[in-house]
């Protein structure tokens, strides 16, 4: 994009990456990584709403959560969760490929990290459409009956499916937005813009990819393995 | 330019609130009286004037006006905490009386069993208890002239009470938004004197008392079959009873199977008719179907006022407070065991 | 600090490219402020003409000028508009937009594309709830309780919602910028202790966007989700609860209302401090005083459930913390009352809308301090007592700063200078119509008249058609710098760096500043408002 609000300033010659209003690389790399935790704190508060939703609603209706949290498949789980680690660590990889300034290395990290995210994709869209199946999805339609439980509970397990919707499916999109992102940002890794020098892009993607990891790993225990004992 | 004063704690909260104005008054005249004359006393004379620039001590005076806030902030608040649990906590010998709130009508039931729309007849001098549900949307019981208000919610039970002092007829509103003809909910509380009461009764509509309709309710839907009635002495033992005994339950601190206690007032009652399954009592089955659909809002508050009137000893039937783990009473065992096979459920064994 | 020779004339960031585009592609903070401006004036208008439709139905006891429904929307319109796209921005989006760089003496913003992005959100939801209002708008009243909102309500709630949703992306975009600016961006020689207090009051209003804002933004798409799409989140007939909407809903929204003031408490002190030509008075206590109101705001949201059903510990707790964030509000009055002595006061617009921002506040104060009491809210909570509380706070306090700052701030934004004797009565009729609009409600909530009521008992007639009065009054000192500001552009006395004889970064460039704010880099080297050395520099 042209700076059009751009006077030209009298400026040295300095690192085409670097925007106008700052002083030095230094400057504008703290400033947009604070930038990033900062949004990360507005991904906790957002989340946040949901978990404190999902707390209430286990005290109030704690054997019906407990028996849909066993209706779920804790091995499609298990391995989303593997799955999902692997690829904050292949994310973790390509920004040391960034700051080490190896162009080859970050884009095939970069790639392996979008292919398992398509992965744990992929099998969310297993999990929902078995949902749908066994009319486990919140709604007029919604069933609960053996063999899955009691159907007495059908209220707090609508409840629980209300809340696993709501927090698989949030953080299904910010995993497709995630992923999106790390594609455009193939674009200047291509290009091998990414370097030593500057590789903030990269870096504060990293931090957002393990924020999303992160919650996961709340979600999973949540949801798959609460009504196990 | 005030309202009526019309009920026990309206002398109270007036009070709280005239010494909250006084106070703000006070503060505010002050705060302006300042800022007058200083705006009149220090006018800028010439354009380059500056201000008096010396380094003043600020810490004594930021003390003073920090502390002196607190303290009257926190005297209010004690005074404040104090008015709000006379107005939280009613006097055990209230008179029970429930409402229930629907878009865009109040509707109440009398103990004695008449039932009024939006109006609602109270003897002067006795405390009434109003215990309320909302069929719809939230609504909120506000009369002004009584100083009270409560929420009115869907799916749970609040309580509000008063004691009128004056006769007359004041206005009741609903608080709460509650859609389109929010400004209609409106109706009358009439204050009586208990002649006047009494005599109002008589020309009502004489139906049965609520409890009595709560007793009919309970025969109706054949609740003793599995919940006894009785009290001690009059228990059969050799009777097979399927759910916990009802008598002398009201008030009672109940242990549910998932371990946790709670109170057996109006919302546990209510919830336990309409939502069975939510609340299991330790070392029963959840057997109990639902009656949501089949009983009105009407209905739950009149099998709860009989509940509530069920005193006198607990039945000698487990299944209230004692000890309840799998085996620990012989009878309970085969019981529990019968009626399995009664209505075909597997024991848990989680 | 160092001084600057004065920008020659013509190179400044309004000369820098006169198309369209230069504008609507702009990532010069100040030209995103004049944007902002401009967008947040539309929706003023707006929300001030659905209240003066309110205020026109509430003549009469009867409802007889429109129906109740039309009614509802309007209040509910009136009530989103004002808040979520005209107080909540309206000071950090315009001022703060415009200042925050040029006082901590950066070039811009830590983030320029994510402060424009901010723009275009913010009109992006602006449009799609003016598409909700146009189609038949929605009646749920701006808090959206459920059930209500999510079963019965018959307008366009998700439409709306969604709307909300987005425009809480421009709230935290600009809250972001803030907090990464004025951490990372300031001048060399400018610690924390010299910065002004419009910086500390922008600081503690983007903390309590960035821990609110996405706590609404959840609550309003669980909201959406439940009524489009069924899930039961609220829903009591599935074990919901609806009183978990309440807390969620005010765990932002009562927060929102410091967003709203804190701002206008910065823009305060900067006025207070320049026409006394005084420091403020115990500047260390007033700046914190405005980070302990954040953290307090955050602790307080049960207050709006009083009557609700919950229980009366938790009542007793949120009372007594309400009560408290009285104590530092105090504080900042008394230290700005405490500014006037001895000071050399000058009778300037901004200093009146500034005086009448000082007893305004008091009063919303002292009568948001009573209603936090527990014993008195039962009686009056959910009645015009509360209706003209929050208008004394949030019309008496951030909207009278809003204007000050605006008139304080215009030559600096503009170049041009208003003229005296419009702009001086204009603040009197706000002053006066203000009073006159919301002081009989403080007598009509507590005569027991209940808020979004229609019609309402005979007897309370009077006070509601004085409460109209006044806001025809109110209109109509509202409606004046409309046209006196836009005059002056054209026709308003060409404004020097310093008009006012002020103390701070942004009066030692030039009016209007250079795009990239400073020809030379400042250098700090004193503390805030030290008019001592502005003296020394007049030699």
């Amino acid at each position: 994009m042209a700076d059009l609000a751009h006077s030209g300033g009298v400026h040295e010659a300095h690192h085409p990456k670097l925007q106008h209003h700052f002083e030095d690389l230094d400057q504008q790399r703290e400033a947009s990584t604070l930038g990033m935790w900062l949004f990360l704190v507005t991904e906790i508060m957002f989340f946040g709403g949901l978990f404190c939703a999902y707390l209430i609603y286990r005290g109030a209706s704690f054997d019906a959560f407990a028996e849909a949290s066993r209706s779920l498949d804790l091995y499609l789980g298990g391995f989303n969760t593997a799955v999902l680690i692997g690829s904050s660590l292949t994310m973790a990889l390509a920004v040391w490929a960034a700051q080490v300034s190896k162009r080859k290395a970050l884009i095939v990290f970069m790639i392996l990290t979008i292919v398992l995210g398509a992965v744990f994709l992929g099998v969310k869209v297993i999990e929902y459409s078995g949902k749908f199946a066994h009319h486990h999805v919140p709604g007029d339609s919604f069933e609960w009956a053996p063999p899955y439980g009691d159907p007495a509970n059908e209220a707090g397990t609508e409840m629980f499916f209300s809340l696993y919707f709501a927090m698989t499916g949030l953080h299904a999109a910010h995993m497709i937005i995630g992923m999106g992102f790390l594609a455009y940002l193939l674009i200047p890794a291509w290009q091998g813009k990414f370097n030593a020098d500057w590789y903030n892009p990269v870096e504060c993607f990293g931090l957002y990819w393990h924020f999303v990891d992160i919650v996961w790993i709340f979600l999973f225990p949540l949801l798959y393995l609460i009504g196990r004992h | 330019m005030f309202p009526e004063a019309a009920s026990t704690f309206a002398g109270e909260v007036d009070t709280l609130y005239f010494v909250w104005i006084a106070v703000s008054l006070f503060f505010s005249v002050l705060i302006a009286a300042f800022i007058i004359f200083f705006f009149m006393k220090y006018r800028r004379r010439e354009w380059y004037q500056y201000g008096n620039q010396a380094e003043v001590k600020t810490l004594p005076l930021e003390i003073t006006w920090s502390v002196i806030p607190l303290i009257i902030t926190l005297a209010m608040f004690a005074w404040g905490a104090k008015v709000f649990f006379d107005l939280s906590r009613p006097p055990v010998d209230a008179d029970a009386y429930y409402a229930v709130g629907k878009q865009w009508m109040w509707k109440f039931q009398h103990p004695e069993g008449v039932r009024e729309i939006n109006d609602l007849h109270v003897p002067v001098g006795r405390p009434i208890q109003l215990t309320m549900t909302s069929e719809d949307v939230i609504h909120s019981f506000y009369v002004p002239a009584f100083r009270v208000k409560k929420d009115v919610l869907p799916g749970r039970y609040t309580t509000v009470w008063f004691e009128a002092t004056q006769p007359g007829r004041y206005h009741l509103f609903c608080a709460e938004y509650c859609g389109t003809e929010h400004s209609r909910m409106i109706g009358s509380v009439y204050a009586l004197s208990p002649e006047d009461y009494e005599s109002w009764l008589a020309t009502g509509v004489a139906g049965p008392t609520l409890q009595a309709s709560g007793e009919e309710l309970f025969e109706q839907f054949a609740c003793a079959t599995c919940h006894q009635v009785g009290d001690g002495a009059s228990v059969d033992a050799t009777r097979l009873a399927r759910g916990p005994a009802l008598r002398g339950l009201f008030g009672t601190e109940v242990a549910l199977a998932s371990g946790r206690t709670v109170t057996a007032d109006e919302s546990y009652i209510r919830q336990s008719i309409l939502n069975p399954q939510a609340d299991i009592v330790a070392g029963w089955q959840p057997i109990m179907p639902t009656f949501k659909g089949q009983v009105t809002a009407e209905q739950v508050n009149a099998l709860v006022d009989f509940i509530k009137s069920l005193d006198g000893e607990p039945a000698g039937v487990p299944g209230l407070g004692e000890d309840l783990r799998e085996g620990a009473v012989p009878a309970l065992q085969a019981a529990t065991d019968s009626v399995d096979e009664l209505e075909g459920n597997r024991p848990d064994a989680g | 600090m160092t001084t600057h020779a004065a920008a020659a004339p013509g190179s400044n960031y309004l000369t820098n490219g006169f198309s369209l585009k230069s504008w609507l592609l702009t990532k010069d903070h100040k030209r995103i402020a004049i944007l902002y401006m401009i967008s947040i004036t539309v929706f003023f208008v707006l929300g001030g003409l659905f209240a003066f439709v309110v205020r026109l139905e509430l003549l009469t006891p009867a409802g007889d000028l429109m129906e109740a429904d039309t009614y509802n929307r309007m209040f509910t319109m009136h009530g989103v508009v004002m808040i979520f796209f005209f107080l909540i921005p309206s000071i950090p989006a315009v001022l703060g937009n415009f200042l925050v760089p040029i006082m901590i003496g950066a070039k811009d913003l830590a983030f320029p594309k994510i402060n424009l992005a901010s723009w275009y959100l913010y009109n992006i939801a602006g449009v799609i709830t003016l598409a909700a209002i146009a189609m038949g708008g929605v009646d749920t009243g701006w808090t959206f309780y459920t059930p209500f909102s999510t079963t019965y309500a018959n307008g366009y709630v998700v439409l709306t919602v969604v709307g909300l949703f987005i425009n809480g992306f421009s709230s935290i975009f600009t809250g972001l910028n803030f907090i990464v600016s004025i951490h990372r961006m300031r001048a060399p020689g400018l610690t924390w202790f010299r910065l002004p207090l419009f910086i500390w009051g922008h600081y503690a209003t983007s903390l309590v966007i960035m821990l609110g804002t996405p706590v609404i933004a959840i609550t309003l798409a669980l909201l959406a989700a439940e009524r489009a799409l069924h899930l039961g989140i609220f829903d009591p007939a599935l074990g919901g609860d609806p009183i978990l909407f309440q807390h969620l809903f005010w765990f932002y929204s009562h927060p929102a209302v410091y967003i709203m003031i804190l701002p206008s408490m910065g823009v305060i002190s900067e006025i207070i401090s320049a026409f006394t030509r005084k420091k403020i008075f115990g500047y260390h206590f007033v700046a914190f005083a405005s980070i302990a109101i954040a953290i307090l705001g955050f602790l307080v949201w049960g207050h709006h459930l009083f009557v609700s059903g919950q229980s009366i510990y938790a009542g007793l707790v949120f009372s007594v913390l309400s009560m408290l964030v009285g104590v530092p509000s105090a504080v900042k009055v008394f230290n700005w009352m405490a500014t006037l002595y001895q000071g050399s006061i000058s009778r300037q617009t901004p200093m009146l809308y500034a005086l009448g921002f000082i007893g305004l506040f008091t009063i919303g104060g002292l009568t948001g301090v009573m209603l936090a009491t527990i014993g008195l809210d039962v009686h009056v909570h959910d009645t015009y007592f509360v209706v003209a509380h929050f208008h004394y706070i949030m019309v008496g306090g951030a909207i009278m700063g809003y204007l000050g700052g605006i008139h304080f701030w215009w030559p600096k934004m503009t170049g041009r200078l208003y003229p005296n004797f419009w702009s001086k009565l204009s603040a009197g009729l706000v002053f006066v119509g203000f009073n006159l609009t919301f002081f009989p409600q403080f007598i009509l909530g507590y005569l027991g008249m209940p808020r979004r009521y229609w019609s309402y008992p005979d007897e309370m007639q009077v006070l509601n058609v004085l409460s109209t009065a006044g806001a025809t009054i109110l209109g109509v000192g509202y409606a004046m710098p409309l046209f006196y500001l836009l005059w002056s552009l054209k026709g308003g006395r060409v404004a020097d760096d310093n008009p006012w004889g002020a103390y701070g970064l942004e009066w030692e460039t030039s009016s209007p500043p250079p795009t990239e704010n400073f020809l030379h880099d400042p250098v700090v080297t004193g503390g805030p408002y030290d008019y001592a050395e502005l003296e020394r520099k007049r030699g």
